[in-house]
């Protein structure tokens, strides 16, 4: 993407930013019963929708590394950027819902299926994290495949999550107190340019973490070319 | 038909280039001896060939495998024999033996064969841990010579071992040539060499400086696979 | 040879290597006995809820144990460059990976026994259900086992193996911890209905761990 297109993206993501914050804050009405919190929502279901779009981007541009016809250096960079971006949608997601939860609730804390679910992926991807982080000869096919063992576990926490706590027969309180309508028109204005506007910043996100991953890789191939004059600079000298 | 051709390889430990740039070329039935001092690249250029070194830049084949692609078709048809021995402390001698020959695919007495012929015999309950050096030596090159291989890589496969040990490995290399045989091997004694008739590839900082022949010999030519 | 004879291969030469060194045995096993021991001050006997909790610190003794059991696994092709012999071998990556993984699992169904007994024993708890507390055991060791190995070759060759894995591993053992207790609760309740359901979700799993395994485990290998 030409440099100009970037900076087209990041003004698009600070305009719908700067929407979101105006029809969030200040447009949309309270909620009849949560009052005020329920503006929590309007981030806290944008970052979990970023955190599960960011492991699903960072699952295919890995598979496309890992396919020979379409492997190149930027499908690893991408999916370092969109798991680096998801881990923190993460945090946040569970932050904000933990918050949503004391208020809703009384608790920090339910172990209700999707925050478990959410909760459980953050460590899995803080672990996939950990692992880049090493780097090496050989990186790119171990993070990629690391990347992919991770998106399976997904659907198979969800699942396990989900029905544990069905059998256990506790989702009708939440249905009860923590679920909310957002019927009103503004709501859902605000909810919905919180997601575009976390999408957005999500790709821009990545486009610019990508840039420096390049940028990085680039200057590691400089250095790597010193190293190579040097060493056969001393077989000449 | 080159068995080995490599060009330009360069290769990484961590962020060292290795080798920085690498030119080689073995033709069936070749003995080659790489010369050259400590940290030249000589062990990762044999480990590039083998596959378990992964190229960073330039072209690498090896039995008509393109390495780039494919680092693992091509050992069923090699011998790899390097510092270390491969082996399994707490299993004895005539266990590692077993296993790597099993695991090879070679028939089970090509394991007992190899195990007498570099005289293991006597060896055949001690376990690995309780190996000398020269006898775990002669353990590498027997577990080498368990399998059924066309190339033969031996990173320093003198050192360590007695002027008997010697003269077995070289004979042994000679009848292995003799039958078609590819011998890639790494040295600092260029006496052995000569003995062996093998060609000379120099690597110093990671290229080779220049190939030549050690002695005239009669080069095993008819080998064709 | 076929994948099956490699893989047997391969899991006998790990058994073998533990029938002489016996590191599993004279260590973990105690290991694990120890963490019952250490539920038990923590949580206090008389309190009474060791009994409730039994299959849930039965199963988290047995995770913590595996850690150690696919540490072991690695470390004997850590020494004398056996992983490059493994590679070298010409041995499939998944034989290698069933074999390992069949070892682990082995030597964690004998730990499973002693654990075992040591909850009936230190946690008074009934012995009942034993059908399904031997088949979800099997398959959730097994899946433990997958996981352990997949894992465990992922960060072989790293300076940080040791608490890499860990981070890498316990997470994604959620699921199978989550259906093995929740196996074990019901079946030592007789309550042998959901009991099976919860087996047979980690019998999916289970067989998805495998999948994944025998996928990657050669790629992993050629990496690590």
């Amino acid at each position: 993407m030409t440099p100009a297109r970037q900076r087209a993206l990041g003004v698009a993501t600070l305009l719908a930013l700067g929407a979101f914050a105006v029809l969030a804050l200040l447009i949309s009405p309270k909620d009849s019963r949560h009052g005020d919190a329920v503006r929590l929502l309007y981030v806290h279901a944008p970052t979990a929708w970023t955190a599960y779009l960011a492991y699903v981007v960072a699952a295919i541009a890995s598979a496309m590394w890992l396919w020979p016809r379409t492997r190149r250096p930027s499908w690893d960079h991408l999916a370092g950027a969109a798991a680096e971006f998801g881990v923190l949608s993460t945090g946040l997601t569970l932050f904000l819902g933990s918050v949503w939860a004391k208020e809703s609730w009384g608790t920090w804390w339910q172990w209700e299926a999707r925050l478990t679910t959410t909760a459980v992926l953050f460590f899995v991807y803080l672990g996939y994290l950990a692992l880049r982080r090493l780097g090496g000869p050989g990186a790119e096919r171990r993070n990629a495949i690391a990347a992919l063992l991770a998106v399976v576990q997904v659907p198979i926490v969800h699942f396990s999550v989900t029905w544990w706590r069905s059998i256990h027969q506790e989702g009708s309180v939440f249905n009860q107190r923590g679920e909310v309508e957002i019927n009103d028109a503004t709501m859902q204005w605000a909810l919905w340019s919180g997601v575009i506007a976390f999408t957005l910043l999500f790709l821009w996100c990545c486009l610019l973490r990508m840039r420096t991953l390049e940028l990085e890789s680039s200057a590691a191939e400089t250095a790597l070319d010193a190293a190579i004059r040097e060493r056969v600079g001393t077989v000449n000298a | 038909m080159p068995v080995v051709s490599i060009r330009q390889a360069v290769c990484l430990l961590g962020r060292f280039p290795a080798l920085a740039g690498v030119d080689l070329e073995v033709d069936a039935g070749e003995i080659v001896w790489l010369a050259g001092p400590n940290g030249a690249g000589k062990t990762t250029l044999l480990r590039l060939i083998a596959g378990l070194q992964p190229l960073h830049r330039g072209t690498a084949t090896v039995f008509d495998f393109d390495l780039e692609r494919d680092r693992r078709s091509h050992r069923r048809r090699l011998a790899f024999v390097g510092h270390e021995t491969f082996a399994y402390d707490d299993l004895s001698v005539a266990e590692n033996l077993d296993f790597a020959a099993r695991a090879a695919g070679s028939a089970p007495d090509r394991a007992v064969e190899a195990r007498r012929r570099f005289g293991l015999d006597p060896l055949a309950a001690v376990r690995h841990a309780g190996l000398s050096a020269g006898q775990r030596r002669r353990l590498a090159l027997a577990t080498a010579f368990a399998r059924d291989a066309e190339l033969l890589l031996l990173d320093e496969p003198h050192a360590g071992l007695d002027a008997d040990g010697r003269a077995l490995l070289d004979d042994t290399l000679r009848a292995f040539v003799a039958n078609g045989g590819t011998v890639v091997f790494s040295s600092h004694e260029s006496d052995r060499a000569t003995l062996l008739g093998a060609r000379e590839v120099r690597i110093v900082g990671g290229v080779v400086v220049g190939a030549e022949r050690v002695a005239p010999t009669e080069r095993v030519t008819e080998a064709s696979r | 040879m076929t994948l099956v004879e490699e893989a047997v291969l391969v899991a006998a030469k790990d058994l073998r290597i533990e029938a002489h060194a016996r590191v599993v045995m004279t260590q973990v096993l105690p290991f694990g006995v120890v963490v019952l021991l250490l539920f038990a001050f923590a949580l206090d006997p008389d309190r009474g809820v060791l009994p409730v909790v039994a299959p849930g610190l039965f199963w988290v003794a047995v995770l913590l144990s595996s850690l150690l059991a696919v540490s072991r696994s690695f470390a004997i092709e850590a020494d004398h460059g056996a992983r490059d012999g493994l590679r070298l071998s010409g041995l499939d990556g998944a034989a290698i990976f069933l074999g390992k993984a069949a070892a682990i699992a082995v030597q964690l169904l004998v730990l499973e026994v002693v654990l075992l007994i040591g909850v009936f024993v230190l946690y008074d708890v009934d012995p009942r259900g034993l059908a399904v507390l031997v088949v979800a055991g099997v398959l959730a060791t097994t899946a433990i086992a997958a996981l352990g190995v997949t894992y465990g070759v992922l960060a072989a060759g790293m300076r940080v193996r040791e608490t890499l894995v860990p981070l890498l591993v316990l997470p994604i053992t959620m699921p199978v911890l989550l259906g093995a207790t929740r196996a074990f609760e019901f079946a030592l309740a007789d309550d042998l209905g959901p009991a099976w359901r919860w087996t047979s979700l980690i019998a999916m799993i289970t067989t998805v761990t495998i999948t994944l395994g025998v996928l990657s485990f050669e790629s992993l290998l050629e990496e690590a």
